[in-house]
């Protein structure tokens, strides 16, 4: 009876699940995407998970945007001008541009937007960046002029992130950002179902056109090998992936394509300049001589990135090989080591957020055995992100290993930390005059060959005092059926180019 | 009844405790929802943005106000609004527990209907070498890891047979039956096949040690059949272990099987939950584990109730 039971019914249940499966189809017009990590938040002054930014930029549209090669292109403005003295940078709008709710995008909707960005109550995270902004002017609905209180160059670049995003006045009146979401980007969000899917569908009176695709699913799947099996089974057409250990199994796939392109954000590990003995120059650039970059990039990530400098632009990255202690040199880093008075070695405590990178313990294993060799004794501490962040964040560490991200513009990326106001200058713990100055001339610089001087200088002395050492720069991935055409991956990792993607029949 | 009108009045005191723990445990945690949401970038605040965005938050208050406001509010019925969710944590938390439920009680099932005959099998034939081989496959499904299983399983169909339930989008049973089954049997089966594993190791050495009672033998001299003394007289008296740890496990489930929910995508109340952990959505996280724990002790008071079905011999209560 008991054994007639149990076959009955595991009969059953296998049949309904062989049904259930044969039910999975794809809409023709819609595109199927999965990511891992959900978006935290709407709003997109506020936000800046990596998912998050993702989403929004398929919602919401900056004044302009950078392209694959990080040059300035027309997003909602269509030109713009620096003045002479680049203390007063002029934008026309473009006529077309329309929010999702059918009103045109006006001169009075980006001075609110900047205006929200920059009160302190909203809480915007871009706002470091936009405080030369003195005052905005709008002679009439479709130009803005923003007078700068000095020469800010790189002010255009931060204006392209969609933490700048430009917002109906009217939504920021009624208090609505963050919980509707009327932008004037290709999508239109029809429903977020948060750590689960996302529902978006093509915005018709987007000023750039046609969308290849009625509308995009997104569905969270929180583990990256259920991802890539989903892709498998055909249930998802495009991915975004963070793990290189999955993402080097998608070409293993026929009818699947990675896409992988460098990215701007960088691996690093961060000494703290103010704790004993990293505030001696010598400690500092030994564990520098004494780091194989390419043994880390190699072990933690299968090889999957590049060995960089402080810059991760293409434009203006130094050839890391030209930089202080690239090629490793342990000879070199014991007597340092012994001119600092530390021959015999030290004990410093590293830490680490459990998956964030999901290479972050083996970067940190790597480099525990290679400073080893000079007497550095390591012990690694892998925390929860946000505990991670709390700690970092007060400089609470000995060393940390980190994925910090990288922006379009060496002053956006890096005046934060190595300028005497930066405001994480606390989390780097190290003030150099020299630093100071060089992103202070870059930032003021309007000539590109002399800016590429300036922050070639900066790169070099920033390798030699060695604050912190820079690993590598890793790959953004992402993964596609084959009949999916016209995505461009770019350094900044975004997804806007699924604005154009078509689906192959 | 009496026993059960003082187990329900404990109810209170128990949960106040819990209340008390989570709502401590959740702030004494390094890191705020302000960290959560922004990351590293939260270090470009200045103080003012910082303060306004705490007070968004509702962190701004001292910690007692904090707690006041949140129990003052759940003896109306209102557990606080979820952050992330933009939604009452209530409405959040019984949208997820139908899943939690279903796939606690689908495991279950698979579990016992595997796990009893099994181990009653073993029982019957012990230290023959089918009984070695029940106790092996037992031991391998107890030491298996969710994660493992779930994955080898998520492989083998989708690399090997191009098959696999729909995921992303979940189904409620109400809504698509097929459909619903098809997404959870599977996650079941991961959780099942190691609750199985210790149904029936459980059972089979309570059937042995009723098998060895006087009144078995008893029976058995009486002429009984194997199967009735088995089915009828052992039984009966072997289940009580059986319930005790089907409980126990049941009510862990209800807490949510984060692990397989995360690798099949699940919406149940153990991704929630860690979720809400993992952005610091305070509020949320609360009243999941109040719940969470709500249950718990429902499924508790159920299995002493069923020792009173299964062996008369006991009276609940009695000193």
């Amino acid at each position: 009876m008991t054994r007639h039971l149990t076959r009955t019914l595991l009969s059953g249940i296998t049949v309904a699940a062989m049904l259930g499966m044969a039910v999975v189809s794809t809409q023709a017009a819609t595109l199927h995407m999965a990511w891992s990590q959900d978006a935290t938040g709407l709003d997109p002054h506020k936000q800046t998970a990596f998912s998050s930014l993702r989403l929004l930029e398929l919602i919401y549209e900056p004044l302009v945007r950078v392209d694959a090669s990080l040059q300035i292109i027309p997003a909602i403005a269509t030109s713009w001008e620096f003045s002479k003295d680049g203390k007063e940078l002029t934008f026309k709008l473009d006529p077309k541009a329309k929010f999702q709710d059918g009103k045109a995008v006006t001169s009075a909707d980006v001075k609110a937007s900047f205006e929200r960005i920059l009160d302190e109550k909203t809480g915007a995270a871009a706002r470091a960046n936009f405080l030369s902004i003195a005052s905005i002017d709008t002679p009439d609905a479709a130009t803005v002029v923003f007078h700068l209180s000095q020469p800010d160059v790189p002010i255009l670049t931060a204006m392209s992130d969609v933490n700048a995003a430009i917002v109906p006045a009217a939504e920021i009146k009624a208090g609505s950002i963050g919980t509707k979401a009327v932008g004037s980007g290709p999508f239109k969000l029809d429903k977020w179902d948060p750590n689960a899917k996302e529902v978006l569908s093509a915005n018709k009176d987007w000023a750039g056109g046609a969308t290849g695709v009625d509308g995009i699913e997104i569905s969270v799947l929180p583990d990256e090998a259920a991802i890539l099996a989903a892709m498998r089974t055909k249930q998802i057409d495009f991915a975004l992936l963070n793990d290189p250990l999955v993402a080097t199994l998608v070409p293993k796939e026929a009818s699947l394509q990675l896409n992988r392109v460098p990215v701007l954000a960088y691996h690093v590990l961060q000494l703290n300049p103010s704790r004993k003995p990293m505030t001696e120059f010598k400690v500092r650039q030994a564990i520098s001589c004494a780091i194989d970059r390419q043994e880390v990039l190699d072990t933690a990530s299968l090889g999957e990135g590049k060995v960089t400098g402080p810059l991760t632009i293409p434009a203006l990255a130094t050839d890391p090989t030209q930089l202080f202690c690239y090629k490793r040199d342990v000879e070199k880093a014991k007597k340092l080591m012994a001119e600092a008075g530390f021959a015999d070695g030290f004990s410093a405590t590293v830490i680490g957020a459990t998956g964030e990178p999901p290479t972050a313990a083996a970067e940190a294993q790597v480099i525990q055995s290679q400073l080893a060799e000079i007497g550095v004794k390591l012990d690694i501490k892998m925390m929860e992100l946000n505990v991670y962040v709390d700690a970092w964040l007060k400089g609470d560490f000995d060393m940390a290993i980190a994925l910090n991200g990288g922006r379009a513009d060496p002053y956006t990326m890096y005046n934060r930390y190595w300028t005497k106001a930066g405001n994480l200058q606390k989390v780097a713990n190290y003030i150099d005059d020299t630093l100071d100055s060089q992103m202070q001339q870059g930032r003021a610089e309007t000539d590109p060959a002399k800016r590429k001087a300036i922050f070639a200088a900066f790169e070099k002395h920033l390798a030699e005092m060695s604050p912190w050492i820079w690993l590598y720069t890793s790959y953004s991935y992402t993964a596609q059926q084959k009949n999916i055409a016209g995505f461009v991956p770019t350094p900044t990792g975004t997804l806007f180019s699924l604005s154009k993607v078509t689906i192959q029949q | 009844m009496i026993y059960l009108m003082r187990r329900l009045a404990t109810f209170p005191l128990v949960l106040l405790g819990v209340s008390i723990l989570v709502f401590v445990a959740i702030r004494m945690v390094p890191g705020d929802s302000i960290t959560a949401m922004l990351g590293t970038e939260a270090g470009l605040l200045t103080p003012a943005q910082r303060d306004s965005l705490a007070a968004y938050f509702g962190i701004d208050q001292p910690w007692f106000v904090q707690y006041w406001r949140w129990i003052g509010g759940i003896l109306y019925g209102n557990f606080g609004i979820s952050v992330t969710y933009g939604r009452p944590v209530l409405d959040v938390i019984l949208e997820r527990f139908p899943l939690t439920l279903e796939l606690a009680l689908l495991s279950m099932i698979i579990a016992l209907a595997v796990g009893m005959p099994a181990g009653i099998y073993a029982a019957t034939h012990s230290e023959k070498p089918s009984d070695l081989g029940v106790r092996i496959v037992a031991m391998i499904g107890q030491s298996t890891p969710s994660f493992v299983l779930g994955l080898l399983i998520i492989y083998t169909l989708s690399a090997g047979f191009g098959v696999l339930p729909a995921m992303g989008e979940f189904a409620p049973l109400w809504q698509d039956p097929l459909r619903n089954l098809s997404q959870l049997i599977l996650p079941a089966i991961t959780l099942g096949f190691a609750f199985a594993a210790s149904v029936t190791r459980i059972s089979r050495s309570a059937m042995l040690d009723v098998l060895s009672d006087d009144y078995v033998r008893t029976a058995r001299s009486k002429g009984a059949s194997a199967r009735s003394v088995i089915w009828r007289h052992a039984l009966p008296n072997a289940l009580i272990p059986v319930v005790t740890l089907s409980g126990i496990e049941f009510g862990y489930l209800l807490g949510g099987a984060v692990i397989v929910e995360q690798i099949y995508a699940l919406p149940g109340l153990g991704r929630m939950v860690l979720d809400a952990i993992l952005q610091r959505d305070y509020a949320l996280v609360q009243g999941a584990v109040l719940f969470i724990a709500f249950n718990f002790m429902i499924v508790n008071l159920l299995v002493d109730l069923a020792y009173v079905g299964l062996d008369p011999r006991i009276r609940l209560g009695e000193q």
